[in-house]
């Protein structure tokens, strides 16, 4: 054998040295020195998945559940796999219930943005309609669901209050600093927008093991780098379901609002804004369809009245504008007066409903005189003791402004209006400083003019009348309940600013209202409550009917302020809602001898744009 | 130790124990690729199943070839190279196409691949061939005999469409070297594939340009420094026209010949193509799997990339990435090495045989498993174009691991025997 030869095998042995070290040159770039193959390997089979917290539920004041959970399903498809595995599109739209026009436009979105995994194609399929697609799905390989929650309420009632959830829009998503994620929902408006942070939870994230073909193979070590997810706070709300209920039924096919609040505490029992609508409408699959439904609807079910719709407070405004004067040194709840038929200053005449002699303010109220009302206004702004009829009159909307008005009361909802209580300023510069007197703007002294109120505001005033000079910011949040701690809010406590002694006779004036003045009519042998009508003149149409209410006269446990838009004088709508709602909060039932009341509020229909809600173009699911 | 007391059936320990190593580390990556949390052996329905039949198979024809006699199986070289080419042949006819290469048929119980025993058998004739009397290897007309043996079984794989299998039969380049066969022709070989490598990545007008202009100046220098030597001339300038031809042979080749996706692989390789969800994702799967590894790996049966199909062929031609993944580099490392303490043992077992027929059969079976060592594990961490040849020993493949069992086995019996005089 040469050694040529074993030269050339010597050549080979090398050879052999200089592959393996190239070899592990490269495997030591590739395993030790490059780090980024071991994040591609994780992201190749890890996916982050959210695992969405239950929403927190809500209930009434009573126990009851309001607002609960009900699973659905988001319909997935990988359209990477239709390829192998078509879709047999007329089943799928067939169980699904949708059309085949909707499917191949969805297809299309998806395959622009996301082909490689599974992408919702249907969102929010309600479970019956789940179960029969569910049963069928081995003839969809393509197609897989994930679990989502939506929003069941089993009372139907207090849209406006409870409010609604939607997927999070790119605004929210950036102001959230990165906890909000494309698909997210959150509370749009009413108490699920308010009080979002308590009743969202926190999100929490599962890494699973996927496959090549995006199918679930575990979970990545262990779970051990799993966060759980945090359910949210269980709100406890200030509402009686069933007094809410049924003043929405009350208030059915008329438009206005009623608020009833518990004086002692400020706590809303209930909260209707009419026309209203179905809060299961906006939740689930066809929320969209049926907002814009909504939207569309001339009689606006979506307007938030109570705190979004303002209103001259009429009659209603004359027991704090007369408790004001009486603050102020001038006159005395005992302070008498004839009216003549009218009220005359100047230029100006205010008519009454005739001529009558008035002992006190009891009278005065019962019978809402206007007279009465603009002359102790006058005497009041017009009181040298008190300065300028300027300074007189700031102090006059000073007063009238502790009780609530003008400004938001802050309950726990957005979107809440001011109102109106023209300042000394305003005036100044519609009629020149120093240039107008009391009877320039006479008509704020019983609740006209340029006054504005919220039904809310109203409801409030009459709180803090039946609290006898204190109210309470109005409240929905009782309290929340998180793993069996109860988390309350602080309550805030105004006074009125008026001294206690000047309650007695105004009590006594609202709870002659309707044993013997406005509201006779109201009368009941099963319960005492006071209460005050209210017109308040529509330029528009006819005159908005209004009431505020508390009961019993003693410790009152509610205090009502009802709005009936278009209805006329006080006691014909407002008066029979609001009294026919405390009794009903009082006794759970309403007596065989007012059950024609309750049978004539159910049935009127004042409603000027009778056939525009579109009731049949809804989707209930 | 006198050469008399050689028992006449001593095994070589390191080869054996090697190759025993490699079997075991082969089934168990196998059985990784495969895991899904049961533990099920003896699942015939399965990979690790499958190839721990073929193990025991493997293991009885060991013994079997251990018992025939080295003279016996010197002389059915030729009529095993001579079935073997039947059976390619026969392919033909009633193999079965997979993947775009026609190269197995279908036994039913087993998927024989006949270019897997190709290897084998022209190992066997080529040295049955140098091992008779008159024949030195040194004219051409011996060597183009040899040649034959050689090119007529990688020609039939080619044929078939099995460029893999086709590129191991060069390994026998390394045994005509050993066997005479001038180094110019390795040089020659490197040439080839240097101008083969530029045809392919730069722009054919471009390169040949740029050997004009080089010969060019090559041509200059020489006249300057030997005006008068027309023979050295000539043959630069039959360089020249050769190398330009060749180009463009290389050129209409590659868009003309070869398949789209078989294009696709080569330019990802030469870096022309970045497609990482493409063809390239074998590639990029198979490198961060082995990436991924680290210096310690994710711990047998802990691959992620493996055992979730992101590597593709992860039992075959991929099973590097297991490997590589749940051993990290220590893991790597190890298996490397065993491989270049096996082929460098074939090399020193092969230079100390009496017989020429021994010498070269297992200098020839050295020169194959470091092929496909090569080009196997070249190709996993981005080194090589993909081409589809298992790793000896470690690959899923009932027809791979007998082959390479054969080979071994024919390997330490004729070595066993080596100073038995015939």
């Amino acid at each position: 054998m040469s050694n040529n030869a074993d030269n050339r095998a010597g050549l080979l042995k090398i050879g052999v040295y200089i592959v393996a070290i190239v070899f592990l040159v490269k495997l030591f770039a590739l395993q030790i020195t490059d780090k980024t193959y071991k994040l591609q390997a994780r992201n190749n089979v890890v996916k982050k998945m959210t695992v969405y917290p239950s929403r927190g539920l809500i209930l009434d004041r009573k126990g009851r559940v309001i607002v609960s959970n009900d699973a659905v399903y988001d319909i997935e498809i990988q359209y990477s796999l239709l390829k192998k595995f078509p879709l047999d599109t007329l089943l799928f739209c067939e169980l699904l219930n949708t059309t085949p026009e909707f499917v191949s436009k969805k297809l299309d979105e998806i395959k622009r943005t996301s082909p490689n995994k599974p992408a919702p194609i249907i969102k929010m399929v309600e479970q019956s309609a789940f179960a029969r697609f569910q049963e069928n799905l081995f003839k969809f390989p393509a197609v897989t669901y994930t679990t989502r929650t939506v929003r069941r309420y089993p009372y139907g009632g207090a849209a406006h209050v409870l409010g609604y959830l939607a997927e999070v829009n790119k605004k929210q998503i950036d102001n959230s600093v990165g906890y909000y994620e494309m698909g997210d929902y959150v509370g749009i408006t009413g108490l699920e927008s308010y009080y979002e942070d308590y009743l969202r939870g926190k999100k929490g994230f599962t890494y699973q093991i996927m496959d090549v073909r995006g199918r679930i193979q575990g979970l990545y070590n262990d779970g051990s780098e799993d966060i759980r997810p945090t359910s949210g706070y269980d709100m406890v709300s200030s509402l009686d379901i069933l007094l809410q209920t049924y003043g929405e039924l009350l208030m059915q096919n008329k438009s206005g609002s009623v608020v009833a609040i518990e004086p002692s505490t400020g706590e809303v029992l209930a909260y209707i804004s009419s026309p209203g609508y179905d809060p299961n409408l906006l939740a689930g699959r066809y929320r969209g369809h049926n907002y814009s439904e909504l939207n569309k609807d001339k009689t606006k079910p979506l307007i938030n009245r109570p705190i979004s719709a303002t209103y001259p407070p009429g009659s209603t405004f004359k027991i704090p504008a007369d408790l004001v004067v009486f603050n102020n040194g001038v006159h005395s709840p005992e302070w008498s007066y004839a009216c003549s038929g009218a009220y005359y200053g100047g230029s100006v005449r205010v008519k009454c409903h005739g001529s009558h002699f008035l002992p006190n303010v009891v009278s005065a109220l019962k019978q809402s005189c206007n007279a009465y009302s603009c002359t102790v206004f006058r005497d009041m702004v017009m009181d040298s003791t008190l300065g300028t009829p300027e300074q007189a009159y700031t102090r006059w909307r000073n007063g009238i402004m502790a009780f609530g008005f003008g400004n938001v009361l802050g309950i726990d909802l957005s979107g809440e209006k001011k109102g109106n209580v023209p300042s000394a300023d305003y005036y100044n510069r519609i009629y020149g400083k120093g240039r107008w007197k009391a009877n320039t703007i006479i008509s704020v002294a019983i609740g006209q003019g340029e006054v504005l109120s919220t039904p809310l505001q109203m409801a409030n005033m009459i709180a803090s009348v039946a609290e006898d000079g204190v109210y309470y910011t109005p409240r929905l949040l009782k309290y929340f309940v998180k793993d069996k701690k109860i988390f309350k809010p602080s309550t805030e406590k105004h006074n009125v600013g008026i001294p206690e002694y000047f309650f007695p006779s105004i009590k006594e004036a609202l709870a002659e209202t309707v044993r013997s003045g406005t509201a006779a009519r109201l009368k009941s042998t099963d319960f005492d409550f006071a209460g005050k009508t209210g017109t308040a003149q529509n330029p528009h149409g006819k005159d908005h009917s209004m009431f505020v209410a508390y009961a019993p006269l003693v410790n009152p446990v509610i205090a009502i302020a009802v709005v009936v838009e278009n209805s006329g004088f006080g006691a014909t709508y407002a008066g029979p809602i609001a009294s026919l709602m405390i009794e009903k909060y009082l006794n759970d039932t309403i007596s065989s001898k007012r059950l024609y009341l309750e049978e004539r509020m159910l049935k009127a229909n004042l409603l000027w744009a009778k056939d525009s809600i579109a009731k049949t173009n809804l989707i209930q699911q | 130790m006198g050469k008399g007391q050689y028992s006449q059936n001593q095994l070589d320990s390191t080869i054996v124990i090697v190759y025993l190593l490699l079997i075991a580390i082969g089934w168990s990556a196998i059985f990784a690729t495969q895991y899904d949390g049961t533990f099920s052996l003896f699942d015939l329905s399965s990979n690790h199943g499958k190839q721990l039949l073929w193990i025991g198979v493997s293991g009885l024809i060991f013994f079997i070839i251990l018992g025939i006699d080295r003279l016996f199986l010197m002389n059915i070289s030729y009529l095993v190279y001579g079935l073997i080419l039947l059976l390619l042949l026969s392919v033909f006819v009633i193999g079965a196409a997979t993947k775009g290469n026609l190269n197995w048929i279908d036994l039913g119980f087993f998927k024989l691949q006949p270019s897997e025993f190709a290897k084998l058998a022209t190992a066997m004739a080529l040295a049955r061939y140098l091992d008779t009397p008159q024949v030195r290897f040194n004219t051409w007309k011996q060597r183009a005999v040899a040649f034959a043996l050689v090119g007529v079984p990688l020609l039939i794989v080619l044929a078939q469409g099995d460029a893999g299998s086709a590129l191991v039969f060069f390994s026998f380049v390394m045994v005509f070297n050993r066997e005479g066969l001038s180094n110019w022709f390795i040089y020659l070989g490197i040439y080839i594939v240097f101008i083969s490598l530029l045809a392919l990545s730069l722009d054919k007008f471009l390169l040949i340009g740029g050997i004009v202009v080089l010969f060019s100046i090559i041509l200059t220098y020489i006249y300057v420094v030997l005006p008068r030597e027309r023979t050295v001339v000539a043959l630069i300038v039959g360089i020249m026209l050769v190398s330009i031809g060749y180009i463009i042979a290389v050129d209409t080749a590659f868009h003309s010949i070869l398949k789209p996706h078989q294009q696709d692989r080569i330019n990802i390789i030469l870096g022309k193509l970045e497609d990482n969800k493409g063809v390239g994702y074998n590639l990029a799967q198979s490198k961060i799997a082995i990436g991924s590894g680290g210096p310690f790996g994710k711990g047998w049966l802990h691959g992620t990339q493996t055992r979730y199909d992101f590597v593709p062929e992860m039992s075959t031609d991929f099973i590097f990435c297991s490997i590589g993944e749940e051993w990290g580099f220590l893991g790597s490392l190890v298996l490397i090495s065993l491989f270049v303490i096996l082929i460098q043992r074939l090399i020193t077992v092969a230079m100390r045989q009496r017989t020429v027929y021994a010498r070269v059969y297992i200098y020839s079976i050295a020169s194959i498993i470091f092929m496909h060592f090569m080009i196997n594990i070249g190709m996993t961490i981005g080194l090589l174009p993909v081409i589809g040849i298992p790793l000896p020993f470690i690959s899923y493949g009932g027809s791979s691991l007998l082959s390479f069992t054969i080979m071994v086995a024919i390997a330490v019996k004729l070595d066993s025997e080596r100073l038995v005089t015939a």
